[in-house]
């Protein structure tokens, strides 16, 4: 049973990461479609640098910034390129991030190694969540950021940089998604092969949908995701007579319920997208 | 500071202009990329771009190659001139292709000419069915095309795996996951070109797309149809003010594109492979969306933007054999191409100016 909740919880690492980034990007009104892509740079970029160093933690570091630099590319060019960039990856396997045990709270039963004994990645999404849940709403360049997303003209009659704040909000959602598609390789299956997000990024970018852009409401739809992603291969193991395919088929279709529900709930819903999501934005227009 | 500007005055020639200097573009940092994996630029530039046009059967297999590309983009076209983002061509494509086989594979003795048109219009059926699952998705529940599309490429992937391994497998295939192939009244066959004979694949296949073609740019520019396409994707509230529906709008050409989507799928698995794998595309759904941009949303143009891409395709894969470079490099040039020509059609519209211009800018604006 705890293995169960432990490989749920690793599974929705991922896409609590990328979901959290995009949900700041989106909360300043950029529609980032390059999740995706984002994911699968961290993932080599990390991978790469940890067979080249042999330190893991390189790795988070590499992620990160491979995901920000190629947030403003776009996700078809991304993907080619870590397939390139991974190509002479494929088949190796690498040291994953051992895992940080706090002393004490890991001994609680069922919780404590599902919570306390997990690597620093596992710790630092739930920290980011938290802190960007925070920042969001209660600092000052948080409510800056929200202003932007909301109405951009306003923002700009204020005197605020929508370009600089916008430029900021997708670089680090490009971070926290470099970041995701990181833990794949390093923590979930330590070796690389091509495409190795299937497609994870664009579950993520509904999972900002399905969140009504709240931080705390991705730990959840994360968990649920990665919950039906593990039936998968939880079904296979327990010998169920449904085909393989179809359980793989449950996140996709799991993410287009979700769309359906979340945009069912009519206008109330919609009051918590970020009003100017999409839209360019020039000065003087 | 950069800063961009909207064009007062918007050229018509850079409306082809840009394509092509994207294309350039594209191939100045292949060219870098190239030198930066340790290839000769030159050699590897030659393989991808003009190798696919030394042979007679090259060029035959670039058409071929060119035909699913170029059905599948006409459909798309129609979609994103009304601004509804299909991003599941991939999906509705393997959709059709497997009504069409299913159809095949359930009459295997027959001799019928009918089973040919009858696996058309169930491959066009059948790629309009799965769209319309995102377009009903979109005109009740307001979600996003984009998303749902694409999921569902994903599943109609999955579907046509399960299928073949399983009830449409063949028994005699020594444990591949193939089915049985088609009934040969269900395969399009190799087209002779006049005093050529027999070149390559080329087959009847290619005169649909070639046929498809003006017949989209007669219904995107000559029809109400199109018109209201067109109307609904750039102005929305005009079309409502003059009666148009965005409902029945989004709806169309979903089913629209999803149908050639269907049929694209059938038409390459009844020329080049007569039989169900799960593996039937190789990304033509994407790619295609590439197609579509290249043209400008241009159906004319669609022809020669699935020449070009196509060549694109072959070329990566000559390179592949000659010098070995990673298949993977074809997938980095859609994503360079795709970028320019974003880039491209952003500056069509608006111009870049530096601030310390502004000034100049703001007074000839208030004095004209």
């Amino acid at each position: 049973m705890t293995a169960l909740i432990l490989t749920v919880l690793a599974t929705s690492i991922p896409l609590l990461l990328a979901a959290n980034g995009e949900l700041i990007a989106e909360r300043s009104g950029v529609l980032n479609l390059g999740v995706e892509g984002m994911m699968l740079m961290g993932a080599v970029a990390a991978l790469g640098i940890v067979l080249y160093t042999g330190n893991p933690y390189t790795g988070i570091v590499a992620g990160a910034l491979a995901g920000m630099a190629v947030s403003l590319a776009l996700t078809i060019f991304a993907t080619g390129f870590s397939g390139l960039a991974g190509a002479p990856l494929v088949g190796k396997t690498s040291a994953s991030l051992p895992k940080i045990i706090i002393p004490l709270l890991s001994d609680l039963p069922v919780i404590g190694p599902v919570l306390f004994a997990q690597d620093l990645l596992f710790y630092l999404a739930f920290l980011i969540i938290a802190g960007t849940s925070w920042f969001l709403a209660k600092t000052r360049s948080g409510m800056i950021l929200r202003a932007v997303g909301d109405n951009h003209d306003s923002a700009h009659a204020l005197g605020y940089s929508v370009a600089r704040v916008r430029w900021m909000a997708v670089a680090f959602g490009g971070a926290c998604a470099g970041m995701g598609g990181a833990y794949i390789p390093l923590v979930l299956t330590p070796h690389w092969s091509e495409g190795m997000t299937a497609g994870r990024g664009w579950i993520a970018l509904a999972l900002v949908v399905f969140a009504s852009w709240m931080p705390s409401r991705i730990v959840v739809g994360a968990l649920i995701f990665g919950g039906i992603t593990i039936m998968q291969l939880a079904g296979q193991a327990r010998g169920w007579a449904v085909p393989s395919q179809v359980l793989s088929m449950l996140p996709y279709l799991a993410t287009i319920v979700a769309l359906v529900l979340i945009s069912m709930r009519g206008k109330s819903s919609y009051l918590t997208v970020p009003a100017c999501i999409g839209k360019p934005f020039h000065p003087g227009s | 500071m950069i800063r961009l500007v909207p064009r007062t005055d918007i050229s018509p020639w850079l409306a082809i202009i840009s394509p092509v200097a994207a294309m350039f573009a594209t191939v100045v940092a292949g060219a870098l990329i190239f030198t930066f994996l340790g290839y000769n630029a030159a050699e590897s530039l030659y393989h991808f771009f003009i190798s696919p046009l030394s042979r007679v059967d090259r060029i035959t297999d670039l058409v071929v190659k060119a035909c699913p590309l170029m059905i599948i983009a006409l459909g798309l076209v129609f979609c994103y001139r009304a601004n509804i983002w299909n991003i599941g061509a991939e999906g509705q494509y393997i959709i059709g292709a497997l009504a069409a086989g299913w159809l095949a594979l359930s009459f295997p003795d027959t001799t019928s000419p009918l089973l040919l048109p009858a696996m058309m219009a169930i491959a066009l059926i059948a790629g309009g069915a799965w769209a319309a699952i995102a377009a009903l998705c979109k005109t009740i529940f307001n979600a996003n095309e984009i998303l749902v599309t694409l999921m569902l490429s994903y599943v109609a992937a999955l579907v046509m795996d399960v299928l073949v391994r399983g009830p449409l497998r063949d028994p005699m295939a020594f444990g591949f996951p193939l089915t049985p192939m088609y009934p040969d009244t269900g395969l399009i066959s190799r087209m002779p070109l006049p005093g050529f004979g027999y070149i390559g694949q080329l087959h009847y296949g290619v005169l649909i797309a070639f046929a498809l073609a003006p017949l989209a740019w007669w219904l995107l520019n000559r029809t109400l149809p199109g018109f209201q396409v067109k109307v609904m994707g750039s102005s929305p509230r005009a079309g409502r003010f003059a009666g148009f529906s965005q409902k029945w709008t989004t709806i169309g050409v979903l089913l629209l594109s999803g149908a050639l989507a269907g049929l694209a799928g059938m038409v390459e698995v009844s020329a080049n492979i007569g039989q169900l794998q799960p593996n039937v595309s190789f990304g033509y759904g994407f790619t295609a969306i590439i197609v579509a941009f290249l043209a400008r949303l241009n159906p004319i143009g669609v022809i020669f933007a699935g020449l070009l891409v196509a060549m694109a395709e072959l070329g990566g894969d000559n390179a592949q054999i000659a010098l070995g470079i990673p298949k993977v490099v074809t997938g980095l040039f859609k994503g360079i191409l795709l970028f320019f020509l974003l880039a491209g059609a952003t500056l069509q519209q608006y111009r870049i100016t530096w601030r310390s211009s502004q000034a100049k800018t703001k007074e000839g604006e208030m004095t004209s």
